[in-house]
């Protein structure tokens, strides 16, 4: 009888004996990033200008794009509505802007079921602009439309820190799923 | 590569039943954001509340942050004056700046005690500050432009009192929290002060144009007499903003006013000093003295924010 491979008994996401993945971490990890991206309005950033990427936003589309399933659709509404408390936005445009996303992201999974990373990128990159465009809508501000050049600095910013928001949620990916629960 | 097809559900009723449900679910959540938004956007005011309290059990985050701000940006000036030969150039160019902002408004405060004088005899005592406080985020991702402050109804800070800094001024109370308030910063599009020229009776409305300067829009049309480098301070009408505080330098001149930069810009503050409302009875009387934030109509019977505690 041959032995077996010693690494039969691992993975990536630790042994495969006697543990298993924690749902805490598996289900808790995405939403508490994601509220904990929505705080950077907290951040000691006095901005002149709206500078700052939405990264509660970014971290909601990367782990909708990354793992479809994991989120539920109704998401958008708890999440969107954390997002307002801090954002500055009036209350009810992130639940809006949140829930819309998830309903749009479905259909077009559905009509797009493949992955890569220029597909995820480019989705976001129309979802980012839409939503900075909308934010600017629905701020109150009444800004005329001749001023909205002004978000571009900050679209630029977020589309180009896509994928870094990416790589950093398939990191936590990988860390949501260790198995650190012990059976038995 | 296609993902594995969780999302299709095939003729399995329950995962049928499942997604539509997802949908249904999704939809509300939609409709009531829409909903939520629109009364927001009618009454802007209406959950100030909500936010206040959020913001205070935040504030902690905001407040170790702000400490580290001031902290690192003192760092690098150090840095930066070691390189310039060990002379505290940094410094004294700060120092110099505050000092030319400062000689504008008390030439302005001149001027406007000499006219006071020939008006009325009237003599005003120091105004004493409410609170002081630090800065400690904005909503840096929102085209609106406000301020997080670390002081709140609980250090006497109530809703409509200005902000201001050794620069000048900053903004004004939007909502007063526990331990935090959400300042209204100049350069938000909502924002409007009465201003005039410091060095003489040219009277304006400064308001904000969202990307860091304030457009200044002359009251009396006619041939414009603004220059490059005027420097504009508050004139006190209205009652919530005291005369003579710093509030922006002109650096582009328009056909009904000019484009001007923020002399105080929030960014560069370590602590701001919270001041009474200037005139509470005229604030009263106007009955609306945050000019944009409240709907024009039915506001009758609400109390002055300047009683709200």
């Amino acid at each position: 009888m041959e032995r077996l491979n010693p690494s039969a008994r691992r993975d990536q996401f630790g042994s495969k004996i006697n543990r298993d993945h924690s749902p805490v971490l598996a289900y808790g990890i995405p939403w508490l990033i994601i509220l904990f991206a929505s705080l950077s309005p907290m951040l000691p950033i006095i901005a002149p200008v709206p500078i700052l990427p939405p990264l509660g936003y970014l971290f909601l589309l990367a782990w909708r794009v990354l793992r479809p399933g994991l989120l539920p659709m109704w998401a958008g509404l708890p999440l969107g509505f954390f997002d307002d408390l801090f954002s500055g936005q009036p209350l009810g445009s992130g639940i809006l802007l949140f829930s819309v996303t998830m309903i749009a992201l479905d259909l077009i999974e559905q009509r797009f079921p493949w992955r890569g990373f220029w597909q995820d990128w480019g989705i976001a990159t129309v979802f980012v602009s839409l939503y900075l465009v909308l934010t600017t809508l629905f701020s109150g501000a009444g800004l005329p439309l001749v001023q909205y050049p002004l978000i571009l600095p900050q679209l630029a910013l977020s589309i180009l820190l896509f994928p870094v928001v990416a790589q950093i949620v398939s990191l936590l990916d990988r860390f949501r799923l260790t198995r650190v629960r012990k059976i038995g | 590569m296609a993902p594995p097809s969780a999302q299709t559900s095939g003729s399995n009723k329950k995962a049928q039943l499942g997604r539509f449900a997802g949908y249904v679910f999704a939809s509300a959540g939609a409709v009531i954001g829409a909903l939520l938004l629109i009364v927001s956007l009618w009454r802007p005011d209406a959950f100030y509340g909500l936010r206040s309290m959020a913001t205070d059990a935040a504030s902690p985050v905001g407040e170790a942050g702000a400490a580290t701000r001031t902290g690192s940006r003192s760092f690098f000036e150090a840095i930066a004056g070691y390189y310039d030969a060990g002379n505290k150039n940094a410094e004294l160019e700060r120092e110099n700046e505050i000092a030319r902002v400062r000689l504008a408004e008390m030439r302005a405060l001149e001027q406007e005690n000499a006219r006071l004088k020939a008006l009325l005899d009237l003599t005003e005592g120091e105004i004493e500050a409410i609170a002081t406080g630090r800065l400690i985020g904005s909503s840096s991702a929102s085209t609106r432009r406000f301020g997080y402050l670390s002081a709140g109804s609980n250090d006497g800070v109530a809703v409509g009192m200005p902000v201001t800094s050794p620069m000048g001024l900053v903004g004004r109370i939007l909502e007063a929290g526990g331990s935090t308030s959400r300042v209204l910063l100049l350069t938000d599009p909502e924002s409007i002060v009465p201003v005039r020229r410091a060095t003489d009776d040219v009277v304006a409305f400064a308001e904000g144009r969202a990307d860091g300067s304030l457009r200044i829009r002359l009251i009396n049309l006619g041939i414009n007499p603004l220059e490059l480098g005027d420097i504009f301070v508050t004139s006190g009408a209205g009652g919530l903003f005291r005369p003579g505080v710093a509030v922006a330098m002109v650096t582009e001149i328009t056909d009904d006013g000019a484009i001007g930069q923020l002399l105080s810009n929030p960014a560069a503050t370590d602590f701001v000093v919270i001041e009474p409302i200037f005139e509470p009875e005229a604030v009263e009387a106007f009955d609306t003295p945050l000019l944009t934030d409240q709907a024009a109509e039915g506001n009758d019977s609400e109390p002055a924010p300047g009683d709200a505690d």
